[in-house]
């Protein structure tokens, strides 16, 4: 009888782990959010923070950006060409860009590239027992270091998907119209047709806006929460990614349907 | 001199974004910088818009003059009633010209072709367009074929 008792306690414990986890999440974005920044102080770390975050994320971006906007013009054209209506692919490669491919795939990057490196270095920070330091000398670390890493990734991931996407029309223009010979006046046309500022651009950016914050939510929590050993900072990056990735992938589902569907 | 580095790095990341917005805006979704002014409302009543939609073009010989700003019901008449958005500086639609919903290729988009007529007056805000020829549907088209040759 013991042992059954014992495994429903254990279920019941991480049942409340985890329920606490999301608890202590929350305070912990509620803190970064609500703490008043001390502008003298806090701004130079917040662009240190954009430098390192966003940035330093920008080769990436404009690459992988480029080389997803080309393949989309050369898969779109040699399906459209069958029907002749091959200057569609300005606005195929520019509305599948914008609403959904530069939020998700520049958040997926995002994550990737500087989620886990900032759960790895708040995570570090907590084993070398820096935040405790701080906390000893009177400094919030919450303030000095949560804060402005959560607000660099909030701003940062909407540049870097405004960016994403122009890169990536560009990319499909030189393919569509430089290499296959698009006529390049209809290309823009239909693209100016379909493409609505309001509805699909700042949808878009809307999606990048609220990926943005639960990326860094994520990895800052992550990492301000990892277990102070190595193999901890280890676990924690990882579920950085993990968690970030598939929060992102349904959440942009929600998000298609509430904004694209028609009910 | 590294901070410097940095707030240069930061400035450079913003200003792109900044561009990659207006170029998104302007560039790729048309979006005017300034809105049209001085636009003004006429109406037009059609047995059948079939497909004709909110922000579809208003054109005369080709070009755009105008866009559909809202499709409804007219519950008296029982007709559709299209509310269209006539670009300010048209102001030479006389009251007999005629509207029909025409589409852009084979499978293009539907939109509104005008045609003026020969009155003097011209239509003002709150107008109506008389002569309207409606949208042709397919399947109607088809059910006459038909029947002419039923009756042959």
């Amino acid at each position: 009888m013991q042992p059954v008792l014992d495994s429903i306690a254990l279920l019941g414990r991480s049942g409340l782990d985890k329920i606490a986890a999301i608890g202590r999440s929350g305070m912990i974005l509620a803190h970064a959010i609500v703490a008043r920044p001390d502008p003298v102080q806090s701004f130079p770390l917040l662009i240190r923070q954009l430098y390192s975050v966003g940035v330093q994320s920008m080769i990436i971006i404009i690459v992988s950006g480029l080389f997803i906007g080309m393949v989309l013009a050369l898969q779109g054209y040699t399906i459209l060409v069958d029907y002749g209506t091959e200057q569609a692919v300005g606005q195929m490669v520019a509305l599948s860009l914008v609403r959904e491919l530069a939020p998700v795939v520049a958040a997926l990057l995002f994550a990737g590239r500087a989620g886990s490196a900032l759960t790895a270095e708040i995570g570090l920070m907590k084993t070398t027992e820096q935040l405790s330091s701080m906390e000893m000398i009177g400094v919030d670390p919450l303030r000095r270091i949560i804060a402005p890493r959560f607000w660099a990734g909030f701003i940062s991931l909407p540049i870097l998907t405004m960016i994403f996407s122009a890169v990536g029309i560009w990319g499909g223009m030189l393919v569509g119209v430089d290499w296959l010979g698009i006529y390049e006046g209809s290309f823009w046309a239909n693209m100016q047709n379909s493409v609505d500022f309001f509805d699909d651009v700042v949808n878009g950016l809307i999606k990048a806006q609220v990926f943005g914050l639960v990326v860094t939510w994520v990895a800052v929590f992550q990492g301000y929460d990892s277990i102070p050993t190595s193999e901890g900072i280890s676990q924690a990056t990882t579920k950085t990614v993990v968690y970030s990735s598939l929060a992102i992938l349904g959440l942009d589902f929600i998000m298609t349907a509430l904004m694209f569907g028609d009910f | 001199m590294r901070i410097r580095g940095v707030e240069l790095g930061v400035g450079i990341f913003m200003l792109v974004g900044a561009f990659s917005l207006a170029v998104l805006a302007i560039n790729v979704s048309g979006l005017g910088l300034s809105k049209q002014e001085g636009s003004y409302k006429v109406y037009a009543l059609f047995e059948n818009v079939g497909g004709l939609t909110a922000r579809s073009k208003v054109s005369m010989s080709g070009v755009t003059i105008g866009q559909v700003s809202d499709i409804h019901i007219d519950p008296e008449r029982l007709m559709a009633v299209v509310e269209i958005e006539m670009n300010g500086d048209v102001d030479y639609l006389t009251v007999d010209s005629s509207a029909s919903i025409l589409t852009a290729g084979l499978l293009g988009e539907k939109y509104i072709g005008i045609t003026t007529g020969a009155d003097d007056e011209v239509l003002k805000e709150g107008g109506y367009i008389e002569d309207t020829q409606s949208s042709l549907v397919l399947e109607e088209l088809i059910g006459k074929f038909l029947f002419n040759k039923a009756s042959e």
